[in-house]
């Protein structure tokens, strides 16, 4: 669990190596918290789709905000 | 290529513009200044065209801004409100001591406080000067040390992390919070409380001061365009014509008013057709938008191609699955809109995009695609009746007029209509390089059709457009030149399918310094803090050496070309083959 959240933290800090990944509070929208913007949103969610096999439809953009969504949706769709 | 043309049928309801040809022919400004009240006391404000005006022809109960908040809150601002608040707005700043011609820096989300500040500030005849909330400092401090910030509204949040670093460059600069106040900082809630709710717009020259929006160029700092209040002249009768905006309608523009769209067609232009303006505060989602459409029975809507290639992303399933029957006419603006795009926006929402041109120097819609008009996808229109554009061959400080269809050439438009910039804040060298005679030369490289369409090619100089924003690449290079492992930055744009362009970096490390993916992440991270994440590049890449020219500029365009794998061009400038 906390592997995997390290590893999407990860993927956060190579489009936003600025962000400091201790002050990330999980249950907040990254955009709220955090200076990224929705192109850097778009490019975390194609990085986490490519590092976990997944298909992720724009349509479930949505449902990545936070932190603690994104691990649940890898979570829910890897096999 | 057969251009493809998407034929109008019947319009369900008769466009303010019926016929553009026999419009083109009879209109003069005069007309369109008669779309405007004017003061009652003299002169033009916008503001009173915005908002006061509608409220003393009876219109004051009708819904002016519907903002619709992150969480799911709604609040109805109707123009008699609006009305009220901005003159609150307006008693504010007169309190604070701020007389007119003073600068009114605004850095904020989309907050209902930010509207009736932009009104209120006009009213108070000060300048509204938008930034966007994306920044990061430097371009924050930067714009505001350019345009002589008076005051800067802003949140508690943003000042925090975007402001508190560099306000001791800004002794004299009174902070108001929106959200409350803070060491230092007033807060908006006390002063509004304290305030009256009659606020006398007094005399406005119509070439008063407005507007400043800054914008890049390819070398040197951004520039403060400035606009005045006769360009509500423009902005009132685009909006009608170029939108076809109707007093019933429910129109959204996407945009921030942190660029110029977002407040010349986000607060200007709809408030002064009467309509109700939809305000989103939230950042773009594509299942949220399509739930906006549908709720809200969005009848005009204005948005961006790089919104409209994520739509796209999404197929056709949406759009049927949402009920979109209230929406009339769809148009879209910020870089040319590709012709896939338009015709899948026909296809699926059974009925075009209409794409326009114009930019922060001409303040208003200069060419555009009309509801009457038959759509060339791919085409930005014709011009709007009063403004005459054409396609230039410059020469050093000569230029000719190319009347030949389909010449590729520099896309101007003849000096005088009313929403044109009247300077660039402290550089007027700059703004007189802009103009060949009597034409405004507007920096992209166009053709016409032999039917007068006008067809965007690319731009003649290095600046960048992302996401419809232009990116100067000389803010870039000088933030990139600041990590102290840096020597020298070049910086282009690479096409990109959703943004169009991003911003890539070239970087020439000091001696000492060896290229390693962790430098680049701490560059990278230097960057970001520095630009914000609408400016700071998305892509760093390292070369041991930037190709330069004999006297020492680095050859973006030189770069550029061998990134693409673009004809290299003249090569004799070049200081030594690499």
């Amino acid at each position: 669990m906390s592997e995997l959240k390290d590893t999407i933290v990860g993927l956060l800090l190579k489009i936003a190596p600025e962000v400091d990944a201790a002050e990330i509070k999980p249950d907040v929208d990254l955009r709220d918290q955090l200076d990224i913007d929705s192109m850097d949103h778009l490019n975390f969610v194609i990085a986490m789709a490519k590092q976990f096999g997944l298909e992720i439809p724009e349509k479930d953009y949505p449902r990545l905000t936070t932190l603690d969504d994104c691990v649940a949706y890898v979570q829910s769709h890897r096999h | 290529m057969a251009v493809q043309r998407i034929q109008k049928s019947a319009p369900r309801l008769p466009p303010n513009l019926p016929d553009w040809v026999s419009a083109y022919e009879a209109f003069n400004w005069d007309n369109a200044r008669a779309l405007i009240d004017g003061l009652p006391c003299g002169g033009i404000n916008i503001a009173h065209e915005a908002v006061d005006r509608h409220v003393a022809h009876g219109r004051g109960d009708h819904v002016a801004i519907r903002w619709l908040g992150k969480t799911g809150e709604t609040v109805d601002l109707s123009y008699a409100e609006l009305a009220r608040r901005s003159a609150r707005f307006a008693n504010v700043l007169r309190n604070l001591g701020l007389q007119p011609g003073d600068k009114v820096f605004c850095l904020s989300g989309r907050l209902p406080e930010l509207y009736v500040a932009a009104l209120g500030t006009l009213k108070a005849q000060c300048v509204f000067a938008p930034l966007f909330s994306a920044f990061g400092p430097e371009p924050i401090a930067q714009r505001m040390r350019l345009g002589g910030a008076n005051l800067l509204l802003t949140t508690q949040a943003l000042l925090k992390r975007k402001v508190a670093g560099v306000l001791d460059q800004f002794p004299g600069l009174k902070v108001l919070l929106v959200d409350g106040a803070a060491e230092g900082a007033i807060s908006l809630p006390a002063e509004m409380e304290r305030a009256s709710d009659h606020f006398t717009i007094a005399p406005t020259d119509p070439e008063t001061l407005a507007l400043l929006h800054f914008t890049s160029g390819t070398t040197g700092t951004p520039k403060g365009a400035m606009h005045v209040h006769e360009a509500v002249v423009a902005h009132n009768y685009s909006g009608r014509v170029a939108l076809d905006l109707h007093p019933l309608d429910i129109y959204w523009c996407t945009a921030d008013p942190g660029w110029v769209t977002g407040t010349s067609y986000g607060i200007i232009a709809p408030l002064c057709n009467g309509v109700t303006s939809i305000v989103d505060e939230a950042e773009f989602d594509a299942t949220r938008w399509y739930e906006i459409l549908e709720r809200q029975k969005v009848s005009v809507w204005y948005t961006a191609p790089t919104a409209i290639r994520r739509l796209m992303k999404l197929g056709a399933e949406p759009v049927k699955a949402h009920d979109l029957s209230a929406l009339r006419y769809m148009a879209s603006v910020g870089e040319p809109l590709n012709p896939e795009a338009v015709r899948w926006g026909n296809e699926v929402f059974g009925k075009p995009f209409h794409d326009n041109w114009w930019q922060t120097e001409t303040g208003a819609i200069m060419i555009s695609n009309y509801a009457s008009m038959d759509v060339k996808p791919g085409s930005m229109g014709r011009p709007l009746p009063g403004i005459e554009a054409a396609i230039l061959h410059v020469e050093g400080d000569t230029a000719r007029v190319i009347e030949q269809p389909g010449v590729q050439g520099e896309l101007a438009i003849r000096r005088g209509w009313p929403s044109m910039f009247r300077g660039y804040l402290g550089a007027e060298e700059r703004y007189r390089k802009c103009f060949k005679g009597d034409w405004y030369v507007s920096g992209d490289l166009a053709k016409r059709d032999e039917e007068g369409y006008f067809w965007f090619v690319g731009r003649s100089d290095d600046v960048i457009k992302s996401a419809g924003h232009l990116i100067g690449p000389f803010e870039v290079e000088s933030a990139l030149v600041e990590h102290p492992a840096v020597n020298e930055a070049g910086v282009i744009g690479i096409p990109e399918e959703t943004a169009g362009e991003i911003v890539k970096a070239f970087v020439a490390l000091k001696a000492g310094y060896a290229p390693s993916e962790e430098l680049k992440l701490e560059i990278l991270a230097h960057a970001r803090k520095q630009l914000g994440p609408a400016v700071a590049p998305r892509e760093i890449e390292f070369r041991d050496e930037l190709p330069k020219t004999k006297s020492g500029k680095i050859m973006r365009r030189l770069l550029k070309a061998r990134e693409l794998g673009l004809p290299e061009g003249d090569l004799s400038t070049l200081e030594k083959s690499e």
